[in-house]
């Protein structure tokens, strides 16, 4: 039985991903820590008692630790899955040159890419399963579909891994990703509805929170582990997301042949 | 394709890059069980026709065929049966050893017990089994080329395909690196390798093609080339700083076949070098070196393209 190609490449990454495993599992359980307890528990116990009793009512009748979990969950996969999009591909490229050693074998460049894509899901379902048993510990999850936002969570990741991963195939040096973190994924993480409701962003500014990945990628893992979410609302956001994964793995089926076969 | 067919068959091979031509329409076939090799200096366009032939880079203009398959259509199928040392490494260096040899094994789809018996046999070949446990970051620079060279082999190909394979080592680890390619290629593997480095290709290759500019210039077994394009033996004189710019050829013009002047030293392309010395030192030379050698591609290189091969 042949293995898929995009597979074997997957293989390259788990390999090399047993002598990394440790570290990683340590820091996708104490960032959740760490958020949960300054901001869910401390900053969230003055929300919660803000607006003379009322904090609560403006989230939905939920308290502040319960609002935030799963918003921090789909903003940490976006995290995680831009760090694993950058400098590792750029790695691929330029460093180790892993991508061009593939190349020379029967895989193809669309395989490395979609072999890629799947290396990156397994490490945000690892990341975000860990989130949540975190948040659940912190009694942040209330129901059980919030499972369901693990799933949510992995294509949120995705909606910013394929169209990074693209564009870091176009990247001769990484003096570029410090400011993509800076000036593109911080701002998202900060205004796309993780830590406050994009209501109280001024009308002007809204929109443009709506077409950012993030705040579908907040709402939908939010709206899932609150059990509070109408199909089309659903739909929405999936097919928003869906589409980013799409339109950024094309694309960098294109950058990474225009990098590998020249 | 019958067994007597060759192994590549380029005609009138092309790679442009944008408006830069850096493979011109050259011809040339590599049949099974030669040593192949392209020499010429940087930017011959030496890299550009072994990626070509590689299946990484499309072809401009011309045709290709490998194993008589068309590498557009047939890249992947191509591949499968070739063993590729890239002039720069390209190892994971973050793993061990055997982690390196698994995963490219994997890359080719192989079994995993087939793996590891293959990796055992050529961490032996390549005096690598004591580090299969290590991580290659810590080797050094000939320990990594020895094991691209090693992971290239780990498909058993029938075609091996050397980028520069000891351009950057100290002469003993380029000795180790030849040693070995000379074992392979008794074994029968058929080896295509680019050098720079006229012993390089003295040492290993049954017949080369010298490339300039995108081009052929000569195609032939060494020993051939030299015989077409050179005389037996060289004289080389040095002379003190400033005289060999005062120096009357003409006095010795009858002395060698022909004199080739380079920056710092004559070349004298004679049958016979030390009569050559003896006749130069009657005539009134004063070098304050004499070195009688016999010719090499480097001199064939210098006749056909006026210029030296490694500045």
């Amino acid at each position: 039985m042949a293995t898929p190609p995009a597979v074997r490449v997957l293989e390259h990454q788990l390999v090399a991903y047993r002598r990394a495993w440790r570290g990683s599992v340590v820091s996708s359980f104490c960032t959740p820590v760490l958020f949960l307890a300054a901001m869910g528990l401390g900053l969230g116990s003055y929300v919660d008692k803000g607006h003379g009793g009322t904090g609560a009512a403006s989230l939905g009748g939920a308290s502040y630790l319960v609002f935030l979990a799963p918003g921090l969950l789909a903003a940490t996969a976006a995290q995680v899955a831009t760090a694993e999009s950058t400098y590792p591909v750029m790695g691929g490229f330029r460093w180790q040159r892993y991508f061009h050693a593939a190349v020379a074998t029967p895989i193809r460049s669309g395989d490395i890419v979609v072999g890629w894509l799947t290396w990156e899901a397994f490490r945000l379902f690892l990341t975000v399963t860990v989130f949540l048993g975190v948040s659940a510990l912190f009694g942040a999850v209330r129901t059980p579909s919030a499972v369901l936002a693990i799933p949510a969570a992995v294509l949120t990741g995705l909606a910013f891994g394929a169209p990074i991963t693209a564009y870091a195939a176009t990247r001769d040096s990484d003096a570029s990703f410090a400011a993509l973190l800076r000036f593109g994924v911080l701002p998202l993480f900060l205004f796309s509805g993780t830590f406050f409701p994009i209501a109280q962003l001024p009308a002007a500014v809204r929109p443009l929170a709506y077409v950012t990945p993030l705040w579908h990628g907040v709402d939908l893992c939010r709206r899932l582990a609150m059990g509070d979410i109408s199909p089309a609302r659903a739909l929405v956001h999936l097919a928003f997301l869906s589409a980013f994964v799409v339109a950024g793995g094309l694309a960098a089926t294109r950058t990474f042949a225009r990098r590998l076969e020249l | 394709m019958t067994p007597t067919e060759p192994l590549i068959v380029a005609r009138a091979l092309t790679k442009r890059f944008g408006t830069f031509t850096a493979v011109d329409g050259v011809d040339f076939e590599v049949a099974r069980g030669e040593a192949f090799g392209f020499l010429g200096p940087n930017g011959a366009g030496k890299s550009s026709t072994m990626r070509m032939i590689g299946c990484v880079s499309p072809v401009s203009g011309g045709a290709l065929r490998i194993f008589g398959l068309d590498p557009h259509s047939d890249g992947p199928r191509i591949r499968a049966r070739l063993g590729v040392v890239p002039q720069e490494d390209t190892l994971d260096t973050e793993l061990s050893v055997a982690e390196n040899l698994l995963i490219y094994g994997r890359y080719f789809d192989m079994r995993r017990a087939l793996i590891r018996e293959r990796t055992a046999e050529l961490l032996d070949f390549f005096q690598l089994a004591e580090r299969a446990g290590d991580q290659v970051e810590k080797l050094s620079g000939g320990m990594k080329r020895r094991l691209t060279i090693a992971r290239a082999l780990v498909n058993q190909p029938e075609l091996v395909l050397m980028d520069e394979p000891t351009t950057g080592l100290d002469p003993q680890a380029r000795h180790a690196v030849w040693d070995r390619l000379y074992r392979l290629k008794q074994q029968g593997v058929t080896l295509v390798l680019t050098t720079h480095y006229m012993d390089e290709a003295e040492q290993l290759c049954d017949r080369l093609v010298v490339m300039d500019g995108g081009r052929i210039a000569a195609t032939g077994s060494p020993a051939e080339l030299i015989r077409r394009y050179s005389t037996r033996e060289v004289l080389e004189l040095r002379f003190g700083v400033g005289v060999q710019e005062t120096l009357d050829l003409a006095v010795i013009d009858d002395v060698a076949d022909r004199i080739e002047m380079l920056p710092d030293r004559l070349l004298l392309y004679t049958d016979d070098g030390d009569k050559a010395a003896a006749v130069v030192s009657q005539r009134g030379y004063r070098p304050v070196s004499v070195l009688a050698r016999r010719s090499t591609l480097e001199d064939v290189f210098l006749h056909l393209t006026g210029r030296t091969l490694v500045d």
